[in-house]
């Protein structure tokens, strides 16, 4: 009885529903530009890209206050992967597909963008991926606007090898491809500089170590000569609190070893308790508290749009910032959304960093960026400390890797690939 | 307000100008006028000038100069924005409660946004640390001298060891007459006379120094030419025979060193994998929350820390009994809810608990955030017990281990002497005789899982104190807990104990060759091992019970 009488119910409302989501699917298409927001909002990375998800909604919501793109109103198709990389590529498909977004602006992990860069390739959406990463990878969909290695992690080497004499390098990594690939570039950059290689130690821990005595132990040890030693971390993410609570309990202090790390920035250290970090070092292009108008302003922003004075602003946010105005201008020099048309606008468009300089986009699809190294303070902020005269241009090949050395990456005419071998003159079949 | 370079400038060398005379004849005024100079500068923007005006201050016979240095190092000097005061600041709940820098008057208490701090860099600390070490070589206090001293010694200049010099013929005290000694015994190792590095040798070789190595390792290497470091060929000898000496100790420093990380890490297991012990061990659960249990545990900590922000090793020991309460009421809570429907149906445990900690994790996340929550350690819990340059246990580690055989004697006493240590055991070695001698077993499973969660809950309190509380925390655990109760053979706390502590002295033995991934998947890899061999682990329960 029961049974039989829902069934027409069900129907009915599910009938409603579809043309609902048709007549409002229509009237969208006609009035608003989507733009999709592809960050984990649970699971552990939640923790990192939930605040970019309200950067991008802050973002859109500034540029519809300024009357929209093209005459249009902007409109934000917020998704969760949920810190699941195969479901990346899933929410991706998607959003291109069935909310058929203009753009989209997600991922943190690298193995998160390189799960969705098939997906984006094949259906030729875009996609602006906010954070510092490996480089070793320029594709035609996929727009970097975090740092590559040497706009982050050379600087900070060459820094420390100059300002602090260093002789002896640790290189600490949490285990997997981006902390890999890095302290293989740095190795070799080391090495070019006649560091020997009983000078360099190199330690790989899982994600979420949190039993860090032994290591702290022999960093102690290896540091424990008359040579000056630092450690350069690529250790990301939670295991970085254990970590520099035992240097600090092992009497490690940051004027005898210091740490620089590339993955500790404002919004890490705001959960932490910041006791044992005190003048440690981490190396970004964006640091909260460099005092410019524009950072003010946008701070300011910032603790309006989210209503809580005591969040922090970071690197990646900046890159979302960077990014999703370059991708306005682009539009609007290309008075349309269509992928290829905007691909092609947005080489060479240019828009002014937060803390001074203007970002340009290359034709490697990696932006230009200043860098700053500073020291890490008990309120959670970084002090510059030194930063790069120049903005410095994002290099999607290393050229401290013999197998990437001759490879660049080109997306204007006459190369038009991310994968072009200087040597052989030829585009590797490889798309990406 | 930033005054030019040459401004700058002006104003030292007027420092230094009226330093002379302050110091021969201690004129009050123009000391003072130094001071008050010096601690404009600090206020300066760059950290050069900064640099300047801390050696500035220091030149200043003044006895606030110290109280303003030492300040500085410790991040707790301001400045406040309204009328560009120098301030020292002291954190209470509301914000700043502040006194002059120059003459301690109390300024109230203002809010954090109406000051601006004086950061320093790591260079400044270093020579921060220098000066105030050689203002406080004169303290009244030996332990402040001796910090002063070795201070001192980490950075060595011509006029630490004239001051150090000087220094030893007036110093009583015996340790910081060593250390004295020592720092000019290595400057002596540079001397040109062969007697008096023989000399000098012979006082550093019985000495555990890390410079004192260092140095000794420096000399009996060849330089890029070829040519050694000590040129003399018997104090190359003597120095080699010293080296031989300290190296058989280090190696028993080292040997210790692992033995004591070992230990504490097994700790962390065996305090991880004891409430599993209970609740697998004696039960039978195979209950996939255990890890979020202990999760709630630290959250407790974290709460409790949140409520007396000002006794903050106090809120440790109230977190302690919290955290057992509420994680035995949530893990009642999922007995009687949940898992009493589902004994003797393994599968559908295991699928049901597993929901139950999503669910739990979910809930956190909502209440507090993804992100991580920064749980405090009091000061009795941070840093090391310093034995000596080469060996030093820290003291988290330690009060976990001590903290970790604690627990695990009194479950061994509830156990062995209580009533219900007496119902557990007859309901698990044989449910349907207790129930026929009038044990309400129903009641018995309700409360040996709850005190199982509430141990889970007090190795959260632990745990708060050497990772990460956030809401994956209990996943880091929850495979190293079965591990340790499988290893040690289920329904054994015993077994529990020693498989700890085993599994954690192997992992650290393995850790400096293999790595750490690679010693992890050694350590799981004998496991599987040794589970086929013996299927029922290191102490399997014997007699009729097992089969029951």
């Amino acid at each position: 009885m029961n049974r039989l009488s829902s069934r027409p119910r069900k129907l009915g409302i599910a009938g409603i529903l579809v043309t609902l989501t048709l007549v409002t699917g229509m009237a969208s298409a006609e009035d608003t530009i989507k733009v999709g927001v592809l960050h984990s909002l649970s699971g552990t990375m939640a923790i990192s890209e939930t605040t970019l998800k309200d950067t991008m909604l802050m973002l859109i919501d500034e540029q519809n206050k300024k009357g929209g793109l093209l005459g249009k109103k902007l409109e934000a198709v917020v998704v969760d992967p949920a810190s699941n990389w195969p479901l990346f590529a899933e929410k991706a498909r998607e959003l291109l597909t069935k909310d058929k977004v203009a753009a989209i602006f997600g991922c943190w992990t690298s193995v998160s963008r390189k799960s969705v860069l098939p997906v984006i390739e094949e259906l030729n959406g875009l996609l602006f991926y906010p954070v510092q990463y490996e480089g070793e990878e320029s594709s035609r969909n996929v727009f970097y606007t975090g740092a590559a290695p040497n706009q982050q992690a050379i600087p900070a080497v060459d820094y420390l090898m100059n300002d602090l004499k260093v002789k002896r390098w640790v290189l600490a990594g949490t285990d997997y491809v981006y902390p890999r690939t890095t302290n293989k570039i740095l190795e070799a950059y080391l090495k070019s500089k006649k560091v020997a290689k009983k000078d360099i130690m190199i330690n790989y821990t899982p994600f979420g170590h949190s039993d860090w005595q032994s290591i702290v132990a022999d960093i102690k040890k290896f540091g424990s000569t008359a040579k000056k030693t630092a450690v350069v971390s690529t250790i990301n993410g939670d295991a970085n609190i254990p970590f520099y609570k035992e240097l600090g309990n092992q009497g490690i202090s940051a004027e005898k070893i210091p740490v620089i790390a590339f993955s500790v920035g404002e919004e890490e250290l705001s959960g932490m308790d910041t006791k044992p970090l005190v003048g440690h070092l981490a190396a970004w292009n964006y640091f909260m508290s460099i005092d410019t108008t524009k950072n003010a302003a946008f701070i300011k922003q910032w603790h309006d749009f989210i209503k809580n004075p005591k969040r922090v602003t970071n690197d990646p946010m900046e890159a979302h910032y960077i990014g999703f105005n370059m991708w306005v201008k682009a539009v609007e020099k290309a008075g349309t959304t269509d992928p290829d048309a905007v691909q092609k606008a947005i080489i060479g468009v240019d828009f002014p960093n937060l803390t001074g300089g203007t970002a340009k986009m290359l034709p490697n699809h990696h932006i230009s960026k200043p860098v700053f190294i500073g020291e890490i303070q008990d309120d959670g902020q970084l002090l510059t400390v030194w930063q790069t005269n120049t903005l410095v241009e994002g290099d999607a090949w290393s050229d401290f890797l013999p197998e990437s050395k001759a490879i660049i990456a080109d997306w204007t005419a006459p190369i038009s690939c991310g994968n072009f071998n200087t040597k052989t003159k030829k585009c590797s079949g490889q798309n990406f | 307000m930033k005054p030019n370079s040459f401004g700058w400038y002006g104003w030292a060398m007027m420092g230094l100008i009226l330093m002379l005379p302050a110091s021969s004849s201690g004129q009050d005024s123009a000391s003072e006028a130094a001071f008050s100079a010096a601690v404009a500068n600090l206020k300066s923007g760059s950290m050069k000038e900064r640099g300047l005006a801390i050696e500035q201050l220091a030149g200043v016979h003044n006895p606030r100069a110290i109280v303003i240095l030492q300040a500085l190092l410790d991040g707790r000097l301001f400045k406040l924005i309204a009328d560009d005061k120098l301030v020292i600041g002291e954190e209470v709940d509301a914000g700043y409660k502040l006194f002059d820098a120059k003459n301690a008057e109390s300024l109230g208490t203002v809010d954090r946004s109406a000051t601006q701090k004086i950061y320093v860099t790591n260079n400044l600390r270093t020579s921060l640390r220098k000066i105030i070490g050689r203002l406080e070589l004169n303290d009244n206090d030996a332990g402040v001298r001796l910090a002063a001293v070795k201070a001192m010694g980490k950075a060595v200049d011509d006029e630490s060891l004239m001051l150090l010099q000087k220094h030893l013929s007036v110093e009583q005290d015996k340790s910081v007459q060593k250390a004295i000694k020592r720092i000019l015994g290595l400057e002596q190792l540079n001397s040109a006379d062969k007697t008096t590095r023989l000399a000098a040798i012979e006082l550093l070789k019985g000495q555990a120094n890390q410079n004192v190595v260092n140095r000794f390792n420096e000399l009996v290497d060849k330089d890029a030419e070829g040519h050694y470091l000590e040129a003399d060929s018997d104090v190359r000898n003597q120095i080699k025979t010293a080296l031989v000496k300290i190296n058989t100790q280090l190696q028993v420093y080292a040997a210790i060193e692992t033995l004591f990380f070992g230990l504490s890490l097994g700790a962390v297991l065996v305090l991880a994998a004891i409430g599993l012990a209970i609740t697998f061990g004696v039960m039978g659960v195979i209950n996939m929350a255990h890890g979020e249990l202990m999760m709630l545990g630290a959250y407790t900590t974290y709460v409790t820390q949140q409520l007396m922000p000002d006794h903050l090793g106090l809120s440790l020991v109230v977190a302690i009994p919290a955290a057992f309460i509420i994680s035995a009421l949530a893990g009642i809570v999922i007995e009687r809810g949940i898992i009493r429907f589902l004994y003797g149906r393994p599968l559908e445990t295991l699928l049901a608990t597993f929901g139950v900690s999503l669910f739990l994790q979910q809930t956190v996340r909502s209440i507090f955030s993804p992100l991580n929550r920064s749980v405090a350690t009091p000061e009795w819990m941070s840093g090391s017990l310093q034995i000596n340059d080469f060996l030093s246990l820290t003291w988290n580690r330690f009060y976990i281990l001590v903290f970790c055989l604690l627990v695990f004697a009194l479950l061994l006493q509830i156990l062995k002497r209580t009533r219900l240590g007496l119902e557990v055991r007859a309901v698990a070695q044989n449910r349907t005789m207790a129930k026929a001698m009038g044990i309400q077993t129903a009641r018995v499973d309700a409360l040996t899982f709850g005190l199982g969660s509430g141990i889970a809950g007090i190795a959260g309190v632990a745990l708060s104190q050497i990772t990460n509380v956030g809401p994956n925390l209990g996943q880091a655990y929850i495979v190293d807990s079965f591990m340790v109760v499988v290893f040690g053979g289920v329904g054994n706390l015993w077994g529990t104990l020693v498989a700890g502590f085993s599994l954690g002295i192997a992992n650290k033995l393995l850790e400096p060759y293999a790595g750490a991934v690679l010693a992890k998947i050694l350590v799981l890899v004998f496991i599987i091992l040794f589970i086929q061999k013996r299927p029922r682990g290191l102490f399997p329960q014997r007699g009729r019970a097992v089969e029951g």
